[in-house]
């Protein structure tokens, strides 16, 4: 498979899987303290589709992203120090930590919010969609929803409005095998996720979500038609989480070592140094330094988050309304 | 220059000013123009009843015909608002809420707090609402007090087309999520309006009969009601003081307050039922903030606790008649 990458982009690539991975491995680590408020829902394992499709998107195209988001964040260009302070409910956060993990936003960005509602997000993302096409601009919208999501009401909605109105929108469903503790093997009546494209005469495409090139390919192939006016795609992308639904999650209804295997046998960034490597397209030594880099970014944000001063008693009623 | 034209020509010149004037407007809904990819005529209906007719010609590409998808569509609007857009999004019926909700008070509402004040969600909701045309009750609904019940979200309630037409210039141009409710009984009722451009601004009642003896606040048609009670009561010798607070969020309490401590008796008429609605919240307001001031107990003129009845000796029973006001304004009057 050829890669359509310049050296910079396979830098850029890894280290923002490598920032994922790094923020969600080190939340893993402090939420088990009890001293971060609420849940959170971790993205490791599933950081190569994230990376791999939003490296298409400019600033000015929006995605709309799950209550599994963290990532989703970070490949839009979320700054991950806010984030973290948001996470750990502090006034310097992303959201004034109002939001917390669960409804992280940066509309400056392009990052219409993580969701707390699966399948929320299909029918906003039409919507700027909507607006880009009406203004005349090629901007595009990415839908990114869970196999859980994919048997929303909402989701089927969203790609038939789509598909109608001739949206560039691009709906991805990453499928993790799981929504929750229900396997998708289960809940999701048909083979695949993509096979539903046909229902709306749009392009369904499988891919490896362990496979950050393939990913890439997969993504920027819909992204570009999507742009040219070609209309949406639907986009699954199989992958793994290494964590459960949430943190805390046992487990239970895991085959015993699934995790540990996807990590030694396919691992997305394993996978992304291994082939880069060889091809000598990026050195080790390059690699090894953007993990010291990445992790003493995420390690000065949670320093800084823990420092963080919370909101104030007058925040409480600040931002109901632009104006009341 | 003011001339008489209906509240549904109101809404309609409404939309089509606004869209003059802000490129960035746009209406979409089910059959908004009607006849998307149909063999017939386009702008066949210009929506169910007519009111956004003729405005698909006008403003070529941003009337757009939804299929019938509201969650999809009403989701849309509210994605097209956070990227620059007003939208203008019809809900036909607001009985309808009820497979869009998410969409409303779990995204629209919330996006400005959620996201720490970066969110700006202009969009605009507009749906029928009320009972009277033997739609029973699934089509008759009233459920602005559900609505109001959400921070994030406004509510406007116009109850003649002066207001319509300027209450829905203020709501297009507000920058907060505004849920437009439209009587489908006021739809041909006729009233002064003005051409030009104007705005009715948010949370400023209006008091329709000025009067000493008793305060009646009234929720959208019921205004009108309210209104033929009042004129009743008058040739009988009491003065009605008659509130119509137009939005009921924001609302306007202190209007409301000023009156009954000038009258010391409230009359609340709202169409919608009892529990958990408009005139138990005004009636909670006052019983909070005036007690002193009151002479008698309040009294709630409403719709009651069932779904709204088909036959229509049913539903003329169910909906609030003025001869059920005016029983009530005696009530408080004669309370001692």
């Amino acid at each position: 498979m050829s890669s359509s990458l310049t050296r910079e982009g396979l830098l850029q690539a890894y280290r923002t899987m490598r920032t994922i991975r790094e923020f969600e491995e080190r939340l893993h680590v402090d939420f088990a303290t009890g001293e971060i408020p609420g849940f959170v829902h971790l993205y490791a394992g599933e950081e190569a589709s994230a990376t791999g499709i939003c490296m298409h998107l400019n600033r000015d195209d929006y995605i709309a992203s799950t209550h599994r988001g963290h990532g989703h964040c970070i490949a839009k260009g979320v700054d991950p120090v806010g984030m973290m302070a948001e996470i750990w409910g502090k006034r310097t956060g992303t959201c004034k930590g109002k939001g917390g993990s669960m409804h992280i936003a940066d509309l400056d960005v392009g990052m219409l919010g993580a969701n707390g509602i699966v399948g929320g997000g299909g029918p906003l993302i039409c919507g700027t969609a909507l607006a880009s096409k009406l203004r005349g601009s090629n901007n595009v919208g990415v839908c990114f929803f869970g196999d859980g999501a994919s048997n929303q009401g909402t989701i089927f909605e969203a790609m038939n409005l789509a598909a109608v109105w001739k949206l560039p929108v691009i709906f991805v469903g990453e499928n993790n095998g799981y929504a929750e503790a229900t396997s998708s093997n289960f809940s999701v009546a048909c083979e695949n996720i993509a096979d539903r494209a046909s229902a709306f005469g749009m392009p369904g495409v499988i891919t490896d979500g362990f496979d950050f090139f393939a990913v890439h390919e997969a993504a920027g192939e819909a992204i570009k038609r999507a742009r040219e006016g070609g209309g949406p795609t639907l986009l699954e992308v199989k992958l793994s989480r290494y964590y459960g639904h949430f943190e805390g999650d046992q487990q239970t209804y895991r085959a015993p070592g699934e995790v540990q295997k996807l990590r030694e046998t396919k691992d997305c960034l394993m996978q992304f140094a291994r082939r880069v490597t060889s091809r000598g397209e990026l050195s080790m030594a390059e690699l090894e330094a953007i993990d010291v880099e990445v992790k003493t970014l995420i390690d000065a944000s949670v320093v800084k988050a823990k420092a963080d001063p919370l909101p104030l008693p007058e925040d409480l009623m600040a931002d109901v309304y632009v104006s009341y | 220059m003011a001339r008489k034209i209906t509240y549904q020509q109101a809404i309609n010149e409404a939309l089509d000013q606004e869209m003059t004037r802000d490129p960035s407007v746009i209406v979409m809904g089910e059959d908004v123009a009607g006849g998307a990819g149909a063999p017939g005529e386009e702008d066949s209906w210009g929506g169910v009843l007519g009111v956004t007719k003729g405005l698909y010609a006008k403003h070529p590409g941003r009337v757009l015909d939804t299929p019938i998808s509201e969650s999809g569509y009403i989701g849309a609007a509210v994605g097209a608002a956070c990227n620059g857009m007003r939208p203008v999004a019809e809900l036909m019926f607001i009985d309808f809420m009820g497979v869009c909700f998410d969409q409303i008070f779990n995204q629209a509402a919330k996006f400005r707090y959620m996201f720490g004040g970066k969110a700006k969600t202009p969009v605009v909701i507009r749906a029928m609402y009320g009972a009277g045309f033997r739609a029973a009750a699934q089509h008759s609904q009233c459920l602005y007090n559900i609505f109001t019940h959400i921070p994030g979200l406004k509510v406007v309630l116009p109850s003649n087309p002066y207001d319509a037409k300027g209450l829905l210039i203020q709501s297009i141009r507000d920058n907060d999520p505004v849920i437009f409710l439209e009587h489908k009984a006021l739809y041909t009722m006729e009233g002064d309006v003005p051409e030009e451009s104007y705005i009715v601004p948010f949370g400023e009642a209006a008091v329709v009969q000025e009067g000493d003896d008793v305060t009646i606040v009234a929720f959208g048609r019921m205004v009108n009601y309210a209104k033929d009670a009042g004129a009743s009561l008058r040739k009988k010798g009491v003065q009605c003081e008659i509130i119509d607070p137009r939005t009921t969020s924001p609302m306007d309490f202190d209007t409301i307050l000023e009156s009954v401590e000038r009258t010391g008796r409230l009359v609340i008429v709202d169409e919608s039922h009892p529990r958990c609605s408009m005139a138990s919240d005004v009636s909670g307001f006052i019983a909070q903030e005036a007690f002193r001031a009151l002479k008698a107990p309040i009294q709630m003129v409403t719709a009651p606790h069932v779904p709204v009845p088909f036959a229509a000796s049913l539903e003329d029973l169910y909906i609030p008649s003025p001869a059920r006001i005016e029983e009530a304004v005696m009530r408080v009057k004669e309370y001692r």
